[in-house]
Order: structure tokens, then C-alpha cells, then sequence
């Protein structure tokens, strides 16, 4: 099964990246604000279903993909 | 048991202080042994362990959190369960928290800049395995080089920690973000510690400061007393 798994850095922890990029942003003319910068991973799991899929992937993200004191997740599934 | 005592030195793929490790935890009385990241047991007789600098794993992901998951951390983990003195420098800083051996997790350093030079922290606690051979106050400057070095943990664990003497240094002024200017923190046993600076390159007053062998030789009484402990 295929899926994406979003890692956004929580609200309210430092972005110096985030900071970076709106920095630059601006130096383009763009009028942006509150820019962060997360990560998208892409891959497919072997699993039953859906709901074991993100089952598997919610472990995936508490012992590897994500830092849960700074960081939250999404997992979405490609429509089949 | 008699002869120095045996400081196992973690490397994983990418660390490249592992070296400057041995060499200066020799030079204070230690007996350093190299450890591949593969390897599932420390060596015998293991009195402490350094997890040294670097860029493990590229860094990719967050910093040390790939190498938080290798084998060797297996056994890193069951050695500190046992109260074994474990020191992470810098890297080795990184994946301890990435373990969940250390409170909190180092972020990108404010700045958006790779620091590279030496800085002062203050010893806030002399009572902990590793800075008993320095008084409480007491100003030691050690070298940092580090992009993710500005350490992070809310301001409730952060309260806690400093209540129970677990922040132990501190940057005596803001070099790179760090909350409350942590600069290194024990665990709530006591025996692991991580730290941003890196002891290991100030040793000899030829390279500027030898107030890093202070927390080193430290560590090395540590070993041998656990490792008399042990057997």
C-alpha cells in the first residue's frame, strides 16, 4: 500500500529553515509569513489494509520518521 | 581488576571524532577501545562509553536519529540501564536524545550558521559523575563546532531538569539558540551525560585550554570504578 507520511515541525518550536526560506521569499517580492518547513516521505507498505498500514506506519513514525517533542505527523493513503 | 580502564568508543558511519576521542581519553589514564555500530555487545570489561562526534548518517532525517537505532545503541542502552557512565559529545549528544537517553533534542543552531570556535560554560552542577573534578560556578572553556546544537525541551521538563541538578552546563551567553543556554544535561540516573562542546579538543593547554580533560578524567574514574563494580 502506498502512502505519504507529513512531518511538520510542531507550533511554536524554532524554524531556522522555515525562517530561511520566508527570508528569501521576501527578497523575491513575495509578501508570505509563518513559513515552516517539514518533510514529505513517500513508501509503500505490505499490510492487510488500511488500518493496518497505519498501524505500521504510526509505530514508524514513534520510533524513527518523527521526534514527537518537536515534531507532528499526517499519514494519508494514495486512492486506489 | 588492575591496569586503565576501558572506555568503549562508538563509531558509526560518519563519526569522525572518534579518534580525537581515543587519543585524549588515553592521555587521561584511559584504556580507549574503537566499537563498530554493528557490533551487538561491548567490549569486555567496559568501565564507560563515549558516543564521539560527527555526522552520522549524513545526518539525514534529524541528527543522530538513524544511528539512535544501531545495534551497538542496543547494548549502549542495556550498559547504561546497568548504570554504566555514558558520555555523548556533540553527535554523540544528538543520539543520545534521539535514544531517549537524554531529555530533549537538538535543533538547527538559531543563526542558520556552523559554529566553530571556543566558547565558556558554567558548570552548574559539581555533584554529577562527570564534573566532580570541577566546582560548581566554575567557568571551562571548550571548543564547539556544530550546525545542530541549540538544544530544545519544553518549559516543564525543562523546570523539572533544573530542579533535580540535571542541566548541568551552561553557554554563559546565547551562542546558538539553545533554551536557557543549555550546554550539556545528565539523565535522571546520573551517569549519562551529553554536551554540545567537545572536551576532547581541549586536553593540553598547547591548543588553547585543557579544561576539557577535566569532565574526561572524570569519566575515566568513573570507568574504573564501575568496571571494579562489576566484577
Amino acid at each position: 500500500m502506498r502512502a505519504t507520511v507529513l512531518v511538520r515541525p510542531k507550533a511554536g518550536i524554532l524554524d531556522p529553515q522555515g525562517d530561511a526560506v520566508e527570508h528569501s521569499l521576501r527578497k523575491l517580492g513575495f509578501h508570505v509569513s509563518a513559513v515552516r518547513v517539514g518533510r514529505v516521505i513517500d513508501l509503500e507498505v505490505d499490510a492487510t489494509g488500511e488500518d493496518d498500514a497505519r498501524a505500521q506506519i504510526e509505530r514508524m513514525c514513534h520510533d524513527q520518521l518523527a521526534n514527537p517533542l518537536i515534531e507532528s505527523f499526517e499519514i494519508t493513503f494514495e486512492a486506489s | 581488576m588492575s591496569g586503565p580502564p576501558v572506555v568503549a568508543i562508538v563509531r558509526f558511519p560518519g563519526s569522525n571524532d572518534d579518534h580525537d576521542a581515543a587519543w585524549a581519553l588515553g592521555s587521561v589514564g584511559a584504556d580507549p577501545v574503537l566499537v563498530w555500530h554493528e557490533e551487538t555487545e561491548l567490549p569486555a570489561g567496559t568501565g564507560a562509553v563515549v558516543l564521539p562526534g560527527g555526522f552520522s548518517y549524513g545526518d539525514y532525517l534529524r541528527t543522530g536519529a538513524i544511528a539512535s537505532l544501531a545495534p551497538a545503541m542496543s547494548a549502549v542502552k542495556r550498559f547504561a540501564d546497568a548504570g554504566g557512565p555514558v558520555l555523548g559529545i556533540c553527535n554523540g549528544f544528538q543520539i543520545l536524545c534521539e535514544a531517549r537517553l537524554l531529555p530533549g533534542v537538538l535543533r538547527p543552531n538559531r543563526q542558520l550558521e556552523f559554529l566553530c570556535e571556543d566558547v565558556a560554560v558554567r558548570v552548574e552542577s559539581a555533584d554529577t559523575l562527570f564534573t566532580r573534578r570541577c566546582s560548581e560556578g566554575q567557568e571551562l572553556v571548550i571548543p564547539v563546532k556544530h550546525g545542530e546544537g541549540a538544544w530544545y525541551a519544553d518549559h516543564g521538563t525543562y523546570v523539572q531538569l533544573a530542579a533535580r541538578g540535571q542541566i548541568v552546563l551552561r553557554y554563559t551567553e546565547d551562542v546558538n539558540g539553545s533554551f536557557a543556554n543549555v550546554a550539556g544535561v545528565v539523565n535522571a540516573g546520573g551517569n549519562v551525560m551529553g554536551l554540545m562542546p567537545h572536551p576532547e579538543h581541549a586536553v593540553d593547554p598547547l591548543l588553547g585550554s585543557a579544561d576539557g580533560g577535566l569532565l574526561l578524567a572524570a569519566l575515566v574514574d568513573a570507568a574504573a570504578e564501575h568496571a571494579l563494580a562489576a566484577v
